[in-house]
C-alpha cells in the first residue's frame, strides 16, 4: 500500500464517525422533522402533503402570538444576561487579582455543572408561597400574609437569566482574558475617559465573546423547557411547551413537528441576523468558547 | 561512483518539486565519515526539504539517497539510522529525561536491562550525569540542546542531521552552544549535517560548508575556501560581509582585469580561475572591509601594492563595535565604502570628516560576471 | 482628589455588585442543597432540626433517597446513559480532532461549521426530530418486512443518541483546541527515533491529548447527566433520574429526598468538574 493509500485510507476512517453522526442524528431528523411538518392528517391513517399545517398554525393567534412571546423575552433574557454577565466577566478577567480570579471562576462553574433542574428547584424553594422569602418576609414582619413569588413573567426572565448567565460570562472571560491591559492603558493614556475606553476599545475587542455568549444563551432560551414551566406554571406560554404538548399529550406529531421546524427556522433567522449585525461568523465565536 | 572508503552519507542528484516549485533541483554531494558538514543558505533555499529527504520524511523527485553506500530512498524515517534533531528539538514533554533517551533504544527492542546503562552512559558523555529523573521542562536551554543530541546519539546513528537547533536559543548562549556542538561531534565521531542560515555557525563548526541558493548547491568547500575563494558572486555576498558594487569591465588581462562601477570607482581585480573576465562584461564586484587599509592621506603612502587600488575619501561615521570596528568612507565620488579599522580610544583614532586613503590588492577585490540574479547580501548587511 | 474618591466609591460599588451577583448566584443552590438536613417533612421553613434521614432512613414518610428505589432506579439510568455518552462523544470527538487538525479534507471549513451546528439546535428539536425520524423508520421497516427494531423506540439507547448527537461537538472542540497545540515535528521526532506509526500514536500523540479526553469526557458525562430537554422525548420507561426529579417536582407535596438528591448531585458534579479542571492543568508545556 503506497503513502498515498495510507492517506486517503485514514481521512475515510476519520470521516466515517463524523459523516455518520452529522447524517444520522443532525441532517437524516430534522429531514424527518420536516417531512412530518409537510404531512398532513385528513383522517386516521390518511396523509396528504402540503402547508396545511403552517395554514394552520398561521390562523391561530395563540401559537403565533407564543412564538412571538418566546422569542421577545428570549431576546430581553439575552440582552439581561449581557448587561449583568458583562461587569462580572470584566471584573474576573481584568480586575480581581491572580488568586480570586481561579477561585471566581470556579464558582462560575460549578453551578453550570449543577442541573437546570436543581437550579429551578432552588428557585421554587426560595420563591413560592410557602417559601423562603415569602416566611422570611414574614417573619420580620414586612408582610403579613404569604406572597406567591412564583408563576409570573418576572420570575420567569429571573430564573431564565439565572440558568443562562454562565454561557454568557465564561465566552466573555476567555475573550477578554485575552485582551493585553496595556491596550486599555493606552486607551487611557492617549486621553480616553472611562466610557470610551469601555465604548471604543474593550467593547469591540470583546465582541467575538459577546456574539458568541448571546448566541448560545439565545438559543438555550428560546429551547428552554424547565424554567418556564417550573417558574411560570403551566400557563408561561412558552414555545416549547406546545411541542411539548402536541408530541406527547395529543400525540399530534405533525403539528409538533410544525412548531419544531418554525421554532428552528425562527432561532436561526434571529442568530443569523445577529451575526450579519456584528459581522461576525459562527466559526470565529461559539467554537472559540 | 563508490571508489574508495565509502562514505556515510551521499546524495546523488536529488530533486524534490512541490507542485510547479523547484525546492531541490539536483543536489549532489557526498560526506566522508566523522566529519561535520554544514549546509547554508537563506531561508527558503530548499535547505530544510534536503534535510527531509535525508530523513526520510518527504521523497525525492529524481536521484538517489545513500547511507552507508545503501540506497534508502524507499526506507520510511523509522527504518533509516539517520537521526535528526529537530528546530525546537521536539523533546516529548510528557516524559522525562530518562524516557526520552530510552524512547528510541525501547522502539528498537534493546533488552530492557540494557537501557539504563546505556542511557547513563551517554548522559555521562555529554556531561550532564544527573539529570535523568528531571522533568523536560525543568532544563535549561543549553541542556535541552544536549538532550536532543544525546536522544538520538544514544541509538549510535550513520548520520546526525541537525535542523537549526540553535535559532531559538539567545546570543551568548549560542556561541557556547557552537563551541560545545564541535566538540560533542568530536567526541561521538559521528557524521554531523548541520543545517543552518547563519553564516558564522558554519564557518565556526564545519569541516565543510555546502552553500545553498534556489534549490542548488552554490559552492561546497572548506571554510575558508569559501571565504577566501568564493566561485558565485552569491557565495561572495552571503559568507561574510563585503562592500559590494556593480560595475563593468573596462580592459581585462590574464592576470587581471579594470572595473569601473557605477559609482565611479574604478580598481583593479585579479583574474580568478573559475570565472575570467574580459573588457565590457558586466560584473559584481566585492570587497570584504578587513582587506582595506585604511590610512591618513596626510601621511605618506606605503603604494599600492602591484596591481592595487587606492582611493581617498572622507571619513562619513564610524561604526564603533569594539574589535569589529569599521568606518564608513565617502569617496571622491560619492560611493560608500566600509572599511576595518582598530580604534583604540587613543588621539589617533580615525574621526567623522577626516581624510583617509583606502588600499587594497587586486587579489582582495572579487569580480564575478553578473547574471542578472542579484540575491545575497550587501555590504555590511549579510542576509541573517 | 474628587476624581479619586470618586473612583474610590465607584470601585466599592463594583465589587459590592459583584459580590451581589455571586450571592444570587448561590442562594438557589443553597435553598435546594441546605433544605435536605432540615427534619420537615416539607423543604420549607421553619428549620426544623439537622437530620440525615433523607439520605439514609429506610421507612415512609422520611424516605431517605438511598432507599428510594424509584430515584435509585433513575441515578442508576442517568449512570448508564451518562457513562454510554461520554465513551461515544470522546471517541468520535478524538475522531474528529485527527479530521479537522491532520487530514486535508477537503471544505474543511464548511464542515467544521456543521460540526458546530448541533450545539446551537435546541434540545428540544434535536429530541424530537430523532424521535420523529427514529419512529419513522421503525415504521416503515415493521410495515414493509415486519421487522421491530426495539431500539428505534424510545428507551435508553434513543436517549444516548440523542444526547449524543450535540454533546460530541462540545468533545470535539475541546479535543480539536488540544491537538491544535500539538507540536506535530513531536510525532516526526518519534517516528524519526525508529517508532512505527501506531507506537507514535499510543506513546506520543495520544497521551498527549490525554487530560484533554479525560476532561471531555467528564463534561460529556455531567451535561449527560442533567440533560432534561432532548431526554424528555426520547425517554422510555427507563427514566433517568432528571425525568424522575421532575415528575416528583410538578406533582404537589414534594418531600426533601428531592434535596438530599439535589445535594449529592451538586457534591458529586462538584467534585467531577474540580478533576476535570485538575486534569487539563498543563503539566506538560515545553
Amino acid at each position: 500500500m503506497s503513502q498515498r493509500d495510507i492517506k486517503r485510507l485514514t481521512l475515510f476512517l476519520l470521516f466515517a464517525p463524523f459523516a455518520l453522526w452529522i447524517l444520522l442524528l443532525i441532517v437524516l431528523p430534522h429531514i424527518g422533522m420536516g417531512y412530518l411538518a409537510l404531512r398532513e392528517k385528513i383522517g386516521p391513517r390518511q396523509y396528504e402533503f402540503g402547508f396545511g399545517n403552517f395554514v394552520e398554525f398561521a390562523m391561530e393567534p395563540i401559537y403565533w402570538n407564543t412564538l412571538l412571546r418566546t422569542g421577545s423575552m428570549s431576546l430581553l433574557v439575552t440582552a439581561l444576561a449581557l448587561i449583568v454577565g458583562f461587569p462580572i466577566a470584566y471584573y474576573i478577567a481584568k480586575i480581581a487579582n491572580y488568586r480570586t480570579r481561579g477561585a471566581m471562576f470556579l464558582l462560575c462553574l460549578i453551578p453550570l455543572w449543577v442541573s437546570d433542574l436543581i437550579r429551578a428547584f432552588g428557585w421554587i424553594l426560595l420563591l413560592r408561597e410557602t417559601g423562603v422569602i415569602s416566611s422570611s418576609l414574614q417573619a420580620i414582619g414586612l408582610i403579613d400574609a404569604p406572597v406567591e413569588l412564583l408563576y409570573n413573567d418576572v420570575t420567569v426572565v429571573i430564573g431564565l437569566v439565572y440558568t443562562v448567565m454562565l454561557f454568557m460570562i465564561v465566552p466573555l472571560v476567555s475573550t477578554l482574558d485575552g485582551m493585553d491591559n496595556s491596550m486599555i492603558e493606552a486607551g487611557y493614556n492617549l486621553g480616553g475617559s472611562g466610557l470610551t475606553v469601555l465604548r471604543r476599545i474593550i467593547i469591540p475587542y470583546a465582541m467575538p465573546g459577546i456574539v458568541s455568549g448571546c448566541i448560545i444563551v439565545f438559543m438555550l432560551t428560546a429551547g428552554s423547557y424547565l424554567t418556564p414551566i417550573l417558574l411560570g406554571g403551566k400557563n408561561s406560554s412558552w414555545f416549547t411547551e406546545m411541542i411539548y404538548e402536541q408530541f406527547i399529550t395529543r400525540y399530534n406529531w405533525e403539528a409538533g413537528a410544525t412548531f419544531g421546524f418554525l421554532l428552528l427556522a425562527f432561532t436561526s433567522l434571529v442568530v443569523w441576523l445577529g451575526l450579519k449585525l456584528s459581522r461576525q461568523t459562527l466559526a470565529g465565536t461559539v467554537a472559540r468558547s | 561512483m563508490t571508489s574508495g572508503p565509502v562514505s556515510d552519507l551521499e546524495c546523488a542528484n536529488i530533486s524534490k518539486n512541490f507542485g510547479p516549485i523547484r525546492a531541490v533541483d539536483d543536489v549532489s554531494f557526498e560526506i566522508p565519515s566523522g566529519s561535520f558538514f554544514s549546509i547554508l543558505g537563506p531561508s527558503g533555499c530548499g535547505k530544510t526539504t534536503l534535510m527531509r529527504m535525508i530523513a526520510g520524511f518527504e521523497t525525492p523527485s529524481a536521484g538517489d539517497i545513500r547511507i552507508k553506500g545503501k540506497s534508502v530512498v524507499a526506507a520510511p524515517p523509522n527504518k533509516r539510522n539517520v537521526k535528526m534533531v529537530f528546530q525546537h528539538l521536539a523533546l516529548f514533554p510528557m516524559m522525562n529525561v530518562f524516557e526520552n533517551i530510552a524512547y528510541g533504544l525501547r522502539c528498537s527492542g534493546t533488552p530492557k536491562s540494557d537501557i539504563p546503562g546505556k542511557v547513563q552512559n551517554v548522559l555521562d558523555r555529554i556531561a550532564l550525569p544527573d539529570v535523568g529523573q528531571r522533568e523536560i521542562h525543568q532544563l535549561s536551554g543549553g541542556q535541552k540542546q544536549r538532550i536532543a543530541i544525546a536522544r538520538c546519539m544514544v541509538l549510535d546513528p550513520d548520520v546526525l542531521l541537525l535542523d537549526e537547533p540553535l535559532g531559538a536559543l539567545d546570543l551568548k548562549l549560542r556561541e557556547a552552544m557552537k563551541i560545545e556542538l564541535k566538540l560533542l561531534q568530536h567526541q561521538f565521531n559521528t557524521t554531523f549535517v548541520y543545517i543552518t542560515h547563519d553564516q558564522s555557525e558554519a564557518l565556526v563548526m564545519s569541516d565543510r560548508v555546502a552553500v545553498m541558493n534556489n534549490g542548488r548547491f552554490e559552492q561546497i568547500g572548506r571554510p575558508q575556501e569559501l571565504y577566501h575563494a568564493p566561485t558565485s558572486a552569491f557565495v561572495a555576498g552571503f559568507v561574510g560581509d563585503s562592500n559590494r558594487w556593480a560595475g563593468r569591465v573596462v580592459d581585462a588581462d590574464a592576470q587581471s582585469a579594470k572595473i569601473e562601477t557605477a559609482d565611479g570607482l574604478v580598481t583593479e581585480c585579479a583574474q580568478r580561475a573559475v570565472h575570467s573576465l574580459s573588457g565590457g562584461d558586466a560584473v559584481d564586484l566585492f570587497v570584504r572591509p578587513e582587506f582595506i587599509a585604511v590610512g591618513r592621506q596626510d601621511a605618506s603612502r606605503e603604494g599600492a601594492a602591484a596591481g592595487g587600488t587606492t582611493l581617498t575619501g572622507t571619513v562619513d561615521s564610524i561604526l564603533f563595535n569594539g574589535a569589529n570596528s569599521r568606518v564608513l568612507v565617502r569617496s571622491a565620488s560619492n560611493a560608500l565604502i566600509e572599511a576595518d579599522v582598530t580604534l583604540t580610544g587613543g588621539d589617533a583614532d580615525f574621526r567623522e570628516g577626516d581624510s583617509v586613503a583606502l588600499t587594497w590588492s587586486a587579489r582582495n577585490a572579487m569580480g564575478f560576471r553578473s547574471d542578472g540574479s542579484r540575491a545575497g547580501g550587501t555590504a555590511g548587511g549579510n542576509a541573517a | 482628589m474628587g476624581t479619586a474618591r470618586a473612583n474610590w466609591a465607584f470601585l466599592l460599588g463594583y465589587r459590592f455588585y459583584v459580590a451581589a451577583f455571586f450571592v444570587f448566584l448561590a442562594a438557589p443552590l443553597i435553598a435546594a442543597g441546605s433544605f435536605a438536613f432540615n427534619d420537615s417533612l416539607f423543604p420549607a421553613l421553619p428549620w426544623q432540626g439537622f437530620t440525615l434521614d433523607w439520605f439514609f432512613n429506610d421507612t415512609e414518610p422520611k424516605l431517605g433517597m438511598f432507599h428510594d428505589r424509584r430515584l435509585l432506579r433513575g441515578l442508576y439510568y442517568s449512570f448508564v446513559i451518562a457513562c454510554g455518552v461520554s465513551a461515544l462523544s470522546v471517541f468520535v470527538g478524538t475522531c474528529n480532532a485527527f479530521l479537522f487538525v491532520r487530514t486535508d479534507l477537503p471544505a474543511k471549513n464548511f464542515f467544521y461549521i456543521v460540526m458546530i451546528v448541533p450545539l446551537v439546535i435546541p434540545g428540544v428539536i434535536l429530541g424530537i426530530s430523532i424521535l420523529a425520524m427514529a419512529s419513522q423508520f421503525a415504521n416503515g421497516l415493521e410495515e414493509a418486512h415486519g421487522i421491530e427494531l426495539g431500539f428505534l423506540r424510545p428507551g435508553l439507547p434513543l436517549v444516548v443518541l440523542g444526547q449524543f448527537s450535540f454533546i460530541a461537538t462540545i468533545t470535539s472542540l475541546v479535543i480539536t483546541a488540544r491537538l491544535r497545540k500539538f507540536d506535530a515535528t513531536m510525532e516526526e521526532a518519534a517516528y524519526n527515533l525508529g517508532a512505527s506509526r501506531l507506537r507514535v500514536l499510543t506513546t506520543i500523540t495520544l497521551p498527549f491529548l490525554r487530560p484533554a479526553m479525560i476532561a471531555a469526557g467528564i463534561v460529556a458525562f455531567l451535561v449527560s447527566f442533567e440533560n432534561f430537554n432532548t431526554t424528555l422525548f426520547l425517554v422510555g420507561s427507563e427514566s433517568p433520574l432528571t425525568i424522575t426529579m421532575f415528575d416528583r417536582m410538578a406533582k404537589v407535596g414534594s418531600t426533601p429526598v428531592l434535596n438530599a438528591v439535589s445535594f449529592f448531585l451538586m457534591i458529586g458534579s462538584g467534585a467531577l468538574a474540580l478533576v476535570s479542571v485538575l486534569v487539563q492543568r498543563d503539566r506538560t508545556k515545553v
